[in-house]
């Protein structure tokens, strides 16, 4: 006992266990007296909601694995029994059905935040890389989740994303083949995807664990982008974040309940209720909302790339296509390297700050636009746009660093927030 | 670190063994990964279902069907002298992905074009088989994913598909009899 901390907790159960594994000191440490900037707007409730709707997802999935079946003859049916005669089987299905969608919002709106107020650049690079990483797990989960109900658009929707690996020269068609684990999506696909979208939602909660792991050794971020200098510069994360995650997540909580019974299929498409054929294509696939953007900038590479003035293609269009859409995660990877400012929050860097809001934003709503309708124009012409928009606002990043001129940032986190004339002190 | 180690000595024997460990190591574990990889890839009754044989007397000139082969459909196209005409008649160097139509068929039964009927794309399966769906712009095959024309070979003319539609392995068992696979 030599080592072991002295715990004073009250109540001597607590005591006795925290003595030999510290746990009750930890929680105290990390989501108790755990100082975190006093300045935080709405924007910082997302990762807690996101983290609720992981849990939401595990709880309503495992259950539904339970009366799933897993088999191209039966899967569709087994959902259907879920809907009809499962108790309840209805509920938890447009739950997790919803859920992906609330997923993707409350994540989206937790990746802007990072941008708009710089999240990612030092000390918290690695929080942001691990944050990528969460992303691309929720993609492929999704992905895989979309498969399982085996209808038209999972069928399709899996054919059209496993050709993907296609385009990858020379060993491209072994690689789908591996996939599916035959000659076209089929009984084993949907074995292994059903395998893999159990096993992911667990490998992400990992990931989530070593994300806020990471941003507990630098402490949160905040609105004005500087560190918190002192304790006038923080609260203790209970009861103030606890209390305001908890009215976020209630607020949050309302509009899923709200699709969940009153439109549990807004954000789903109507052929995914058509049992797959194999020999009938939808008359145009749309993958899930959430992936049209990245759809949308797979479709804008329409034009091979060629040695100039020869016939010889360096990328067919197939392959830039998917090159593009996988760069357009990847870049995320290196973003806190593009980004050279030492200012961190937009709201005192004139010029990012309307380069996130004028290209950023218009590019993901176009692209996600776009990658909703027909390949044809005037649509493709605005996913073309869309995914140069994407890609110009990162690139540019090492210039705007260069020739923005920064606003001049608070001393401290209290002086604005607490008022006085500090506010604009250098 | 100096007092334990004999110059030119301790020091190389140990990074070899240390190399040497490490690579066997290396081997070893992608030994022991590779019965995980490959038993993704297709199983022996996959395999075993590999092939089929298709009745072709039914199929008048003009007419297409599609048969079920490893689990994707085969369009099997019986051509009419204008149909062959007009995809001969293409020089080949205009072509995305060239090849003469007489390297799609085989030799002597010009009218009878066996095709995978998966989009070169993404793997939809194009319209144009069944007598009423849209046939593109060049007479062939039109996949409405992504908008790409096939002409009546079966080639790629116009939109995203890089390739031509894949010739399965084929052989005509007797004039109306086609093994597939």
């Amino acid at each position: 006992m030599a080592h072991a901390p002295q715990s004073n907790f009250e109540n001597p159960v607590v005591n006795w266990i925290d003595q030999r594994l510290p746990i009750f000191t930890m929680m105290n440490k990390e989501y108790g007296s755990f100082p975190t900037p006093r300045n935080f707007n709405y924007f910082w409730n997302f990762g807690a909601l996101a983290m609720v709707v992981l849990m939401t997802m595990i709880v309503s999935g495992i259950v539904l694995a339970m009366h799933y079946t897993n088999n191209t003859l039966l899967a569709f049916d087994s959902v259907e029994r879920i809907m009809r005669d499962v108790n309840w089987g209805w509920m938890i299905r447009y739950i997790h059905a919803n859920g992906a969608s609330m997923f993707f919002i409350a994540v989206y709106i937790h990746i802007f935040r990072g941008i708009y107020y710089g999240s990612y650049k030092a000390p918290r690079e690695l929080i942001w890389i691990f944050g990528v990483v969460i992303l691309l797990l929720m993609m492929g989960t999704a992905f895989m989740g979309y498969v399982l109900p085996w209808g038209q658009m999972s069928f399709w929707g899996a054919t059209v994303i496993t050709n993907l690996f296609s385009a990858i020269p020379v060993v491209g068609e072994s690689i789908v083949t591996l996939l599916w684990g035959g000659f076209s999506v089929d009984n084993p696909t949907l074995n292994r995807f059903f395998a893999l979208h159990y096993l992911l939602p667990f490998v992400l909660l990992a990931v989530v664990v070593l994300h806020v792991a990471a941003l507990h050794i630098t402490g949160s971020n905040n609105p004005l982008g500087i560190e918190p200098k002192g304790p006038q510069d923080t609260l203790p994360f209970h009861p103030y974040y606890t209390t305001k995650d908890i009215f976020g997540a209630t607020i949050f909580l309302i509009i899923f309940a709200a699709f969940v019974f009153f439109a549990p299929n807004y954000m789903g498409h109507p052929d995914n209720y058509i049992p797959a054929d194999p020999l009938v294509t939808p008359a145009h696939i749309v993958p899930e909302w959430y992936f049209l953007p990245f759809y949308a900038i797979l479709r804008s590479i329409t034009f091979a790339i060629s040695l100039p003035f020869t016939d010889v293609v360096l990328v067919p269009a197939k392959l830039g296509g998917v090159l593009a859409m996988f760069g357009s995660i990847a870049i995320l990877f290196v973003l806190p390297w593009l980004d050279s400012s030492p200012v961190r929050s937009a709201r005192f860097r004139p010029i990012f700050k309307w380069w996130v809001l004028l290209c950023l934003v218009p590019a993901f709503f176009m692209l996600g636009y776009a990658g909703g309708k027909p390949a044809e124009q005037p649509y493709v012409l605005i996913g073309q746009l869309g995914t140069v928009m994407y890609f110009a606002f990162f690139l540019a990043l090492p210039i705007i660093g260069r020739i923005e001129k920064p606003l001049p940032l608070p001393a401290s986190i209290a002086n604005p927030v607490l008022g006085g004339n500090a506010a604009t002190a250098k | 670190m100096a007092d334990t180690m004999h110059a030119g000595d301790g020091q190389t024997r140990r990074d070899f063994i240390y190399l040497a460990g490490a690579a066997m190591g290396g081997v070893g574990a992608a030994a022991a990964l590779w019965p995980f990889i490959h038993s993704l890839n297709p199983a022996a009754d996959t395999l075993a279902l590999a092939s089929i044989e298709v009745d072709l007397a039914p199929i008048q000139p003009g007419q297409a069907i599609k048969a079920m082969w490893r689990g994707k459909p085969v369009f099997i196209r019986n051509r009419t002298q204008e149909e062959i005409d007009a995809a001969r008649a293409v020089p080949t160097a205009e072509l995305i992905d060239p090849q003469p139509d007489q390297a799609r068929v085989k030799e002597g039964k010009d009218n009878w074009l066996v095709l995978v009927g998966v989009c070169t794309h993404l793997g939809c399966i194009p319209l144009g088989t069944s007598s009423g769906e849209s046939k593109g712009d060049f007479g062939g095959w039109f996949c409405p994913c992504h908008g790409s024309h096939y002409d009546t070979s079966g080639r790629i003319r116009k939109g995203p598909a890089p390739l031509n539609l894949h010739v399965p392995e084929y052989a005509f068992l007797t004039d109306t009899r086609v093994k597939i696979g």
